[in-house]
């Protein structure tokens, strides 16, 4: 009874496992080979915060991922590789840049080819680092803060607009709108959270807006989460200035533009730059009223293109909503896709130096040609939308606009 | 900047915020002098009402005012249970095991929200919600102002249910001396469910209140624990009348304090206070002497 479970003596044990070991050798050293033959699948990282307080942008971001791989596969895969699939490999980088290291490390043992994603530009920094290490390619789909492209990383690519351009792009077309509307706008009050993307745009603005001739009167900070924005209407009452500009997330953004509704607080303009909500298809269908003139200048797709409106008849058919995340990520697998095309390897120098030299124009973004200068695409930029009855317009710039700015709001 | 204007509306509007404040603080202050423990779940528990509330106006067409009156009596069940089944069980009778159980049961339940609803913020829109009251040159919004009248109720309620039924002085009992009251006669562990029932009914309400003006997301509730942490301090712990005026309290300070400090730095205010109570009056406000 008690001998029956050892029925593999010591001597049978070792030549097995040596002849195992044996095998597993041989097997990978010609796996390659007969991978490539068949055709064998193309492993990418999809990094996101999916889970913590990032977690909804990081889901909507490995929507748009994943519908671009699934689109990719099912148009007949990585021609140049035999019609090879591409694999998914999806990572939550749990809202933190330890948990974004983590995952890339996971990548990478995993022999992925690239990873696109990050979100949080706090998670798009470490993790982009983390993944230089190992000369894996890494595409940035959102991270705005400009240093992620300053540092030298020649890994890191980023196709979406770093802040800097924005910012700039935003303040143009400030001017531009009050300049069209007779300059009905003078005063401005800042409300913005308080982290760095909050503040860093604060700090800039007032800088910048004084330079442009509007007076500042106010800047009101406010943590995140925020549970109630009465005060902050009441400053903004008290002080009536012409132009708010909010700077803050979604939660937060949403709140205060109901407690401005709700106050019978209208100033000439509410101009947002990457509003958390401001160009939200969310808000537009549950805050009808409270959204409606709201402009913002922020990512968006190219309302012109076709693609772009079918990937968003897709996207709403899931009953998901089309946000920037969806498109940005979508736009960025597809970029990837083609350098991995042309590279004509899964090879991680190779997918590099395809990044490189890439002038992809597939993508369903308002950009200007694709051309990477030190990892950011020269060609990316913002454009400013208006809510008008109940759908988000583009109204700068002129090429891709949909609609007309209608600035002062009217008086209701 | 001091206009009496803007300073009667900021006082009213921290009042308004308070008294919400204030039935969340109520649950826990209800649960701690009871069972003598701190109640970790009590924020997960408050977004797991939000939900309820929401998909009570999603699904079946629900008012939230009108929601309450099955969504409170529904999560007094489940508050019953959780006492009744698994934190008692669990605890072998030691507090830090309590403690412990109850931090557990708040990170299931807020995972368990997030798996299934995922992080998606979520709001209601009803036709009233953007209707004001004008109070002098205030403009009071009507979900605030049915909140604050019917968070004095609820206080009010529960302040005659502990001083007049037998369930009531049963709970008071049992918060006084455990031991004394079991020799009486007394079901220890039914009463300790019942309270936590009764805590967790509070945290219901103060969902329904909330959701007309606020939003739902999987961790919402934990924006409101920490401050009615502060009440409980402040009031005292297990005084129903001192988690009332610490709510409304805490709410005046912070709303002038947001006002005249801005967003971020008032915040600090309420924790100054909070120390502060701790250093000079630890038993709170209203709170026994230990």
């Amino acid at each position: 009874m008690s001998r029956q479970f050892l029925p593999v003596s010591r001597r049978r044990f070792l030549q097995s496992t040596a002849l195992g070991a044996a095998a597993t050798v041989t097997g990978v050293l010609s796996a390659p080979a007969v991978l490539r033959a068949q055709g064998a699948p193309v492993k990418i990282g999809v990094l996101h915060p999916v889970s913590g307080a990032l977690s909804y942008s990081g889901q909507q971001g490995r929507i748009g991922a994943v519908m671009a791989i699934d689109e990719i596969n099912s148009a007949g895969g990585i021609k140049a590789l035999g019609g090879a699939k591409i694999e998914p490999m999806l990572g939550d980088a749990q809202s933190t840049p330890e948990g974004g290291n983590a995952e890339v490390e996971k990548m990478n043992a995993a022999s992925v080819a690239a990873i696109v994603g990050g979100y949080a530009s706090s998670i798009c920094l470490s993790a982009s680092q983390t993944a230089a290490r190992y000369d894996l390619p890494y595409i940035v789909d959102v991270g705005v803060v400009d240093s992620i492209v300053t540092r030298g990383l020649k890994n890191t690519f980023r196709f979406g607009p770093g802040f800097g351009v924005i910012a700039k792009t935003a303040l143009d077309n400030l001017v531009t709108l009050n300049d069209q509307a007779g300059k009905p706008a003078k005063t401005v009050m800042i409300v913005h959270e308080d982290s760095a993307f909050g503040s860093g745009l604060a700090k800039l603005l007032n800088t910048q807006l004084p330079e442009r001739g509007f007076e500042i009167l106010e800047t009101i900070p406010h943590p995140t989460p925020t549970r109630d924005f009465n005060n902050v209407v009441l400053k903004i009452k008290a002080q009536n200035p012409d132009l708010v500009i909010p700077a803050n997330y979604y939660n937060e953004y949403v709140l205060l533009a109901r407690t401005m509704q709700q106050q019978r607080v209208r100033p000439k303009g509410i101009y947002s730059v990457l509003g958390g909500a401001a160009s939200s298809y969310k808000f537009v269908k549950e805050f009808p009223e409270a959204a409606q003139y709201i402009m913002d200048c922020n990512h968006w797709f190219d309302p012109k293109n076709p693609k772009a409106l079918a990937l968003k008849k897709k996207v709403e058919e899931k009953n998901e909503f089309y946000t920037y995340e969806v498109y940005m990520n979508y736009s960025c697998v597809l970029l990837l896709a083609d350098a991995i095309e042309r590279a004509a390897a899964a090879d991680r120098a190779k997918i590099i130096a395809a990044l490189e030299g890439s002038t992809f124009a597939g993508h369903v973004m308002p950009y200007g040609p694709t051309r990477f200068v030190n990892g950011q695409n020269q060609g990316a930029a913002p454009v400013n939308t208006q809510v008008l009855s109940n759908d988000i317009q583009v109204i700068f710039p002129a090429s891709f606009a949909s609609a007309k700015p209608v600035f002062p709001m009217p008086r209701a | 900047m001091l206009s009496p204007a803007i300073l009667l509306a900021a006082v009213l509007n921290g009042l308004m915020t308070g008294a919400v404040y204030a039935l969340v603080a109520l649950g826990l202050t209800l649960i701690y002098g009871v069972l003598h423990i701190i109640n970790f779940a009590h924020g997960a528990l408050l977004t797991a009402a939000m939900f309820a509330a929401f998909f009570a106006h999603k699904l079946l067409g629900l008012d939230p005012y009108i929601a309450v009156v099955f969504v409170a009596p529904l999560f007094f069940l489940l508050g019953y249970g959780l006492q009744r089944f698994i934190i008692g069980p669990a605890a072998h009778g030691e507090d830090r095991n309590i403690l412990l159980v109850t931090l557990g049961l708040a990170v299931v339940i807020e995972n368990a929200l997030l798996y299934a609803f995922r992080a998606d913020t979520r709001t209601i829109n009803l036709p009233y919600a953007f209707d004001v009251v004008e109070v002098g040159p205030a403009f009071l919004a009507l979900p605030r102002i049915v909140a604050f009248v019917l968070a004095f109720a609820v206080a009010l309620g529960l302040w005659l249910m502990m001083r007049w039924t037998d369930t009531g002085k049963a709970i008071r009992a049992v918060a006084k001396e455990k031991l004394g009251a079991e020799l009486a006669g007394i079901e220890v562990a039914h009463i300790y469910a019942v309270t936590f029932g009764l805590g967790t009914a509070c945290v219901a309400i103060a969902a329904c209140l909330l959701i007309p003006s606020y939003y739902v997301n999987p961790h919402a509730g934990n924006a409101f624990v920490l401050i009615a942490f502060t009440i409980v301090v402040l009031g005292g712990m297990g005084s129903v009348a001192g988690a009332l005026i610490g709510g409304l309290f805490v709410g005046v300070v912070e709303s002038l304090s947001g006002y005249y400090l801005g967003e971020s730095l008032g915040q600090i205010s309420i924790f100054v206070m909070f120390i502060l109570v701790l250093l000079f009056r630890p038993s709170g406000l209203f709170g026994e002497r230990a």
